[in-house]
């Protein structure tokens, strides 16, 4: 069993302190504009003390704890990815003088990042973006740079929102791996303390500097009981049996349809989604023809543009957008990946205006497979002989 | 050395408030850098000198309103060999489309002492009812910065970055809280061209809309969303009736529930 460290609250500053100290730019959970969003952190005092939030489908509001939590609320609108992938990237420049024409390659700055509060779930969207971006024999350089430098905190979750469902990914709530240190807050009384848990020597060396006490068996059980908790109250459930299959054989499925008339393809999902990695490039010119440079954006598989070939989109109905979006996302992210790309942060649900639920599609689909539902018509067809209506 | 002629642009105004050709001279610094690649030799807004047509480029702003605009655009259509019309006027009929859907007779009864010295259609029309429009920029007002990159692209024969996906892309890149699923604040983003840079919900305001509808937008199911937060038919009507109001999918959406407005009026009575 790893070691565990009890921090407390009283002393939860040092922490930020120990990372500015080492030239880590610190980012975490802060209140801006009715959410929880992840922005740079000058102290303890810019977190949500006292703060949670109430998720549902297309909904999302923020609500007075009864205690001064620092971490009482799951994940809202942003995502690591916004930080380790950033939402525009310039590439390259180009200068022309005369016939002369000079490519100027981008000098990415490797900032020094320290993430605070990283739940279970985007531990493992970081570690399904870090095989997309550095696992392949393409290695984007810019990611590498940013990933490499960055020092995780994570944070157990200590309560799980009403579009949670990372207990049926298999991705959380606990952080099982990827972190430099794990915290699990814990308030009872007034007691407000954390049980710390190194998971790299970094992160050891930086617990050392704080002031802290091993501790103690029943501490580390508490930590347990608030996991098991958390598990327990999962707002969504996913079955992933056989999701792959299950996906592949009903790409005819009448509920595309039904969702397609639902579905704004308005790109939300995707943006807040802490997996989704696409981009295009866009050529940006000066007037004179004299200055080019190539940008690097987020993109989405909703858009017409993203499956444009020559002669028109391959992807024109929304029905064939969604369609691609969760069969990737839930089945052939598993061919190409060797993992599901959902970690079941329940995003996609929340942040989607106009509510459409991949856990509810996914439930549908299946009562309603229509493998099993031709099979029944072979019966019912066989049966025709011998029932006369 | 051979000096190459640089090519003529035109600015043409039908009916509008002049803020999109206005844009033009906002663009201040980079003016310097249009006029010297570009002769601009129409533009009453900026020089009284004329210099006569055929023009390589035409700037379009307005609608058309009245018997005489309908002919005199196919004049600048002949004069134009490529024509971009700029705003919500000129690409969806602006405000004024307003008149659409009533009677512009009555409102002239109404408004004016002698209504028989005004001579108007009785619909205001986007000018691609009337001549062929090569590129259409959106907005109400247009954008600067995509004005530039139509005469950018204009000049080196590329094809603009004027991606016609929602205003949620931009907003989600920029970081911006979502107005609608955080404050349950209606907000035409979802449906809505991208192009300002998604301005209204960084200013923690709902999409208004300006830059019209964005490619496959699904009018229906988001003023279904509308009604869930709160809005009547008559909210949805007036959001959806804006500088956009007669652009297709806009209007279609807006009638359906006008349509159910005058039902419930009709029920109730």
């Amino acid at each position: 069993m790893p070691e565990h460290s009890i921090l407390q609250r009283a002393h939860f500053e040092q922490l930020l302190g120990a990372l500015k100290t080492r030239g880590y730019r610190v980012i975490g959970p802060t209140v801006r504009d009715g959410a929880i969003v992840y922005d740079d952190l000058n102290s303890t005092d810019d977190l949500p003390v006292g703060w949670t939030d109430e998720q549902e489908g297309g909904t999302y509001r923020l609500k007075r704890r009864g205690d001064a939590a620092l971490f009482g609320y799951v994940v809202g609108p942003h995502s690591w990815k916004r930080f380790l992938h950033p939402p525009a990237v310039r590439l390259w420049q180009a200068n022309r003088t005369g016939k002369n024409i000079q490519i100027e390659e981008e000098k990415h700055a490797a900032p020094k990042m320290a993430f605070l509060g990283v739940r279970a779930c985007e531990l493992h969207a970081i570690s399904i973006q870090d095989k997309v971006f550095l696992g392949g024999s393409f290695v984007d350089p810019l990611y590498k740079a940013r990933r490499e430098g960055a020092f995780l905190v994570a944070v157990n979750c200590g309560q799980a929102g009403n579009t949670c469902f990372c207990a049926s990914m298999n991705a959380g709530p606990k952080a099982d791996f990827g972190f430099d240190l794990a915290l699990t807050e814990i308030i009872e009384g007034s007691e407000h303390y954390f049980l710390a848990e190194a998971g790299t020597p970094l992160g050891e060396e930086i617990l050392q500097e704080l002031e802290h006490r091993p501790a103690e068996n029943i501490e580390v059980e508490k930590a347990g009981s608030i996991h098991e908790k958390t598990a327990q109250q999962m707002g969504r459930t996913v079955d992933t049996t056989g999701i792959k299959d299950l996906l592949y054989a009903n790409m005819e499925h009448p509920r595309w349809d039904d969702v397609a008339s639902r579905c704004l393809a308005c790109s939300n999902c995707t943006m807040v989604c802490p997996t989704c990695f696409c981009t295009t490039v866009e050529d940006v010119t000066d007037l004179k023809g004299d200055h080019a440079e190539r940008w690097q954006k987020w993109d989405s598989c909703f858009t017409a543009d993203f499956s444009y070939i020559h002669g028109g989109s391959v992807r024109s109905s929304t029905k064939s957008r969604y369609r691609q979006w969760m069969t990737h996302k839930l089945a052939s992210w598993i061919d190409q990946f060797g993992s599901s790309g959902c970690v079941g942060c329940g995003r996609c649900i929340t942040w989607c205006p106009v509510a459409i639920d991949l856990t509810e599609e996914v439930r549908v689909i299946r009562a309603t497979d229509i493998r099993t539902k031709s099979m029944a018509k072979e019966t019912d067809d066989g049966n025709t002989g011998t029932n006369p209506r | 050395m051979k000096r190459i002629r640089k090519p003529k642009l035109a600015v043409w105004k039908f009916a509008s408030c002049d803020g999109c050709q206005l844009s033009l001279l906002d663009c201040e610094d980079e003016l310097l850098a249009v006029a010297g690649k570009i002769e601009i030799a129409n533009f009453p807004e900026a020089s009284s000198k004329i210099v006569k047509g055929p023009y390589d480029l035409s700037l379009v702003e307005g609608s058309i309103t009245t018997p005489h605009d309908e002919i005199r655009i196919h004049e600048v259509r002949r004069a134009s060999k490529f024509l971009v019309t700029i705003g919500a006027c000129a690409t969806a009929g602006g405000i004024q489309a307003l008149r659409n859907f009533k009677d512009v007779k009555e409102f002239i009864s109404i408004v004016y002492a002698h209504p028989e010295y005004i001579s108007t259609l009785n619909k205001s029309t986007p000018i691609a009812d009337h001549v062929k429009v090569d590129f259409e920029l959106r907005g109400c007002p247009i954008n600067k910065d995509q004005l530039l990159e139509v005469i950018r692209a204009y000049l080196h024969g590329s094809k603009p970055n004027t991606p016609a996906y929602s205003v949620c892309m931009e907003c989600k890149r920029c970081g911006t809280v979502c107005v609608m699923v955080a404050h349950g604040t209606p907000c035409l983003g979802p449906i809505t061209h991208d192009g300002c840079g998604a301005i209204c919900p960084s200013y923690n305001r709902g999409c208004y809309g300006c830059f019209g509808p964005k490619e496959t937008p699904n009018t229906d199911s988001l003023a279904a969303r509308f009604s869930e937060l709160g809005a009547t038919n008559q909210d949805i009507v007036q959001v959806l009736r804006n500088f956009n109001a007669w652009a297709e999918p806009f209007r279609r959406e807006s009638e359906a529930h006008e349509k159910k407005v005058r039902k419930n009026k009709d029920n109730s009575r």
